[in-house]
């Protein structure tokens, strides 16, 4: 509330009136985020009392491509990091297409991410691991599922701040938009970690 | 092209209108009726909102404003619409089971199946939510001294969403039917294979995207509690009513998203044969139960807490006293949030669980007993000595007070898994948890709306009216439950469609009239309107402290101007008006004024509403293209939408500093009040204080 204490230098919005209305804004985020991380965390837990229910068909090992992980895990972590580096050319310099220029390596990253992933289910289908052999499998789509439709719900997010760093440049606004995106951003990688781990590091180990 | 491909799998013969015509009896009649009702209800809403020219009033100044102010009572409009249906599902299925002895009920079983699934679906997500969303809608701004909420049109677009939900379910009703597997929907009951639809598709697609819209009240609450506050306003000099709203807020930021969980995995079962729920292929029917109650738990407290918020405000107003053991008062209410998350599995004790799991959930759910029991104590303390004045919202007290300690008592007992065992699913549960909603939540709601409505609309709801109206509800509420704790333990099964044992009937019979009593209660609500309106100029109180009032919102005019407060208040400690009043020096006046920025009204929330509904509705029909279109429309809409700056309103502060001033005018010439003509054409509503010594 007060307006002597800077709470988000990472916006560089200085000491203005826009500090507590960014403020709420992102603390407004947080919040959803949280709620959305207890809704990852009830998928995981019925993922986690699902991994045995595989009634004999494709299980854990039959669907787990180490390779294909590791190379997404690499490319999302990838989109983190060049998003990282758009939240820190857009606090240190005030240069619109270097900004967009890191934007444009964390959605590549992400698409290509997306890409890999839509490969891999495309392979479960062929093996027959659909999920509709199995509660296993069902709980497995619906996880790796739910967090894909948030990247690409991410991309889509992503394309319309190109579109209004493009139009009006480095607002107050849409720093404050850029931030809540970093957010969600690096909120969808710790939920990778999660499913890396959890779904396919544990599968077979 | 197929007519599939335009309609799905929506057919003629779904159109439940035209069921009586095709095959004539009285069950054909009440459902065919009830449709009807519906229908021509609607109808006579658009004739009459066209005959009048209403149109443009009822857009401009109600579905596209973002005022939290009209926003809650738009919320507590949709509950009482509602309740019109929850209570005449009510009283069929009263009728139903008077006269089910060995089978000889007016409707079919389905029908009836049908009845107690949707009562309990309108009366938990259609009224209770949309009641005590209303209350904190209206109430959180103006009690903390800000302008509005955090988000506004957030707030706008979770009431579109709650709306879609209710239309819905209204729509089931003219269209295929709901389903039957009771308010909490079980599979695989409400599985693909045994009822492939619609039913089921109808509860799903209505309580997701409804509770989509609960999920975000509750962060905007909560934002705005945390962050909107008038300045000086620190945690524990906060209102009650908002400590009860904030908890309410984050156990619905919690507790909402394993409803939206199970219910999107309900979905996936039924549209695309996943196997979550199923009995087969792995399905664990017992994720549904435990995720539906990790919500359905926490969400009786959602429903309860602010209930409790608005009788602590009313003890404190009505027996002219401060509120004995805030403090204690808000750690109980934390207590409360934190361990309703910890007592879900009481709901389904008999449902397979080792002993020693179902003991400690037996022994948490007795503990939450202890801080509701601190409560309840606190409010006895508030009224001793106080000076109390029996008017409406007293009375509602006075109901509460007797009758939920009777359902908080057979709460208790249901704690215990050995006793639940020997009642569960009979007619004892279904008395235990109307004794608490009834006498809890909506006596609480509607004594809130005696207090508050001349907040809203400048005038007083009239005495005795209310008064007669209040103890028509204790009266009926009381003959129509406390007998099913009879026949419950008599092993009366809920939801049975018919039974053999002769010595029900008495009891079935009492519940009826009790019925009748609550329904002639529900039209009392009306009559009670009615009166107050066309005798609004003596009930008149413009000046806004029509009860001698303790919090901010008293310190405005009624109905408050939509910027609220001219300046933000400065607040130095609880009840901040009482304070000034106790002082000898209320409303404190602004050394100069300012303009005020109001965020600009904005069709965002119909534009969600219309296109939710219609993918609910094509998601539950599966009609495919629909579906697609509604759901990129909506995606496309807050795209491009997202390029604009959002647009406000600029009040001039020369208009702010008139209406103020002319407030404060009519102020001194007015004659303040005692408590002694608190409920005579002298209360304008500028109370002579009784707090000097009180507070």
């Amino acid at each position: 509330m007060s307006q002597e204490t800077n709470v988000h230098p990472g916006m560089n919005l200085g000491y203005t009136d826009g500090e507590h209305e960014a403020e709420v804004k992102v603390f407004g985020f947080w919040v959803f985020v949280m709620s959305d991380l207890v809704t990852f965390g009830l998928v995981f837990a019925i993922f986690g009392t699902m991994a045995g229910a595989t009634a004999g068909g494709p299980g854990p090992e039959d669907v787990t491509d180490l390779k294909s992980i590791a190379l997404q895990t690499a490319l999302l972590l990838g989109s983190s990091f060049g998003f990282s580096w758009a939240s820190l050319s857009m606090k240190y310099h005030d240069q619109r297409w270097r900004t967009l220029g890191w934007l444009a390596v964390a959605a590549t990253s992400a698409l290509s991410f997306l890409i890999v992933e839509a490969i891999d289910f495309r392979d479960w289908y062929h093996m027959g691991a659909v999920p509709q052999r199995s509660g296993y499998l069902s709980a497995l789509w619906a996880l790796v599922g739910l967090h894909g439709l948030h990247v690409a719900g991410g991309l889509v997010w992503m394309a319309a701040m190109t579109g209004q760093i493009l139009r009006y440049g480095l607002t107050d606004q849409i720093k404050s938009r850029v931030t809540r995106m970093g957010l969600y951003w690096h909120f969808l990688d710790i939920v990778w970690i999660g499913i890396f781990s959890m779904v396919f590091l544990a599968g077979v180990a | 092209m197929e007519m599939t491909d335009i309609f799905g799998r929506l057919a003629w013969a779904d159109l439940v209108l035209l069921d009586v015509f095709r095959s004539p009896s009285v069950d054909t009649a009440v459902s065919s009726g009830a449709a009807w009702i519906m229908v021509l209800g609607a109808v006579a809403v658009v004739v009459w909102l066209t005959v009048a020219g209403r149109w443009g009033w009822l857009w401009r100044d109600w579905l596209t404003t973002v005022d939290h102010k009209k926003i809650g009572i738009m919320y507590i409009t949709l509950g009482f619409i509602m309740m019109a249906r929850g209570i005449a599902e009510g009283v069929v299925m009263r009728s139903y089971q008077a006269t089910a002895y060995q089978g000889g009920a007016f409707l079919s079983e389905e029908h009836w199946a049908e009845l107690f699934s949707t009562h309990g679906t309108v009366m938990i997500f259609f009224v209770a939510m949309p009641f005590i969303t209303g209350f904190m809608n209206y109430l959180i701004p103006l009690q903390i001294g800000a302008r509005d909420m955090a988000f506004p049109v957030l707030n706008q677009i979770s009431l579109g969403l709650t709306g879609t939900g209710a239309a819905l379910v209204m729509i089931s009703l003219a269209l295929g039917g709901f389903e039957t597997g009771g308010w909490t929907a079980y599979p695989p009951f409400t599985g693909a294979d045994f009822d492939p639809g619609p039913g089921p598709d109808y509860w799903v697609w209505s309580i997701v995207l409804s509770g989509f819209g609960s999920m975000f009240s509750g962060l905007n609450f909560a934002v705005t509690i945390y962050k909107m506050r008038a300045p000086g306003m620190d945690y524990l000099k906060m209102p009650v009513f908002c400590w009860t709203a904030l908890c309410t807020s984050i156990l619905l930021i919690f507790a909402l998203p394993p409803l939206t969980v199970a219910g999107l995995m309900q979905a996936l079962d039924r549209l695309l044969g996943f196997h979550f729920f199923t009995n087969d292929l792995g399905g664990n029917m017992m994720n549904y139960a435990n995720l539906f109650w990790m919500f359905g738990h926490p969400e009786v407290y959602i429903l309860i807490l602010p209930a409790y918020g608005i009788f602590s405000e009313l003890t404190a107003t009505f027996a002219a006293k401060r509120l004995y053991g805030y403090t204690s008062l808000v750690m109980a209410t934390m207590s409360i949030a934190v361990i309703s998350f910890g007592v879900w599995l009481h709901h389904f004790f008999t449902m397979g669980q080792s002993p020693s799991i179902n003991a400690a959930f037996g022994i948490a759910t007795a503990i939450i007993a202890v801080p509701t029991g601190v409560k309840v104590y606190v409010w006895m303390a508030t009224l001793w000595r106080g000076r109390i004045r029996m008017t409406t919202p007293m009375v509602y007290m006075t109901g509460f007070f007797i009758l939920f300690t009777i359902g908080g008592f057979s709460g208790i007992i249901l704690a215990n898994p050995a006793i639940n065992w020997q009642v569960h699913n009979t007619q004892f549960i279904v008395a235990h948890f109307h004794n608490v909603l009834l006498p809890g939540l909506i006596f609480g709601i509607f004594a809130g709306i005696h207090i508050w409505f001349p907040k809203a609309y400048g005038f007083r709801l009239h005495e005795r009216a209310g008064t007669i109206t209040a103890i028509l509800w204790i009266v009926g509420f009381a003959m129509t439950f406390l007998p099913l704790y009879a026949v419950g333990l008599l092993g009366y099964p809920r939801r049975s469609a018919a039974f053999d044992d002769p010595a029900f009937l008495p009891y079935m019979y009492v519940s009826l009239t009790g019925a009748f009593i609550l329904l002639a209660a529900f039209c009392g609500l009306f009559v009670t309107l009615g009166i107050s309106i066309r005798n609004r100029d003596s009930l008149a109180v413009p000046l806004g402290d029509p009860w001698d009032g303790r919090t901010l919102e008293w310190a405005t005019p009624s109905p408050p101007p939509p910027w609220n407060f001219p300046v933000i208040p400065q607040v130095s400690s609880l009840d901040a008006f009482a304070k000034e009043k106790a002082e000898g020096k209320p409303y404190v006046q602004p050394a100069e004024y300012r303009d005020i920025e109001l965020p600009a009204p904005t069709s965002a929330g119909m534009v969600v509403m219309v296109s939710t509904t219609a993918l609910g509705f094509a998601l539950t029909w599966w009609i495919w293209w629909l579906a697609a279109a509604a759901a990129f429309g909506l995606v496309a809409y807050f795209f491009v939408r997202s390029f604009f700056e959002y647009p406000h309103v600029v009040i001039p502060a020369i208009e702010v500093q008139r209406v103020n001033e002319a407030w404060i005018e009519a102020l001194h010439l007015c004659t303040p009040v005692n408590r002694d003509h608190e409920d005579d054409p002298r209360n304008r509503g500028h109370a002579a204080t009784d707090m000097a010594i009180a507070s």
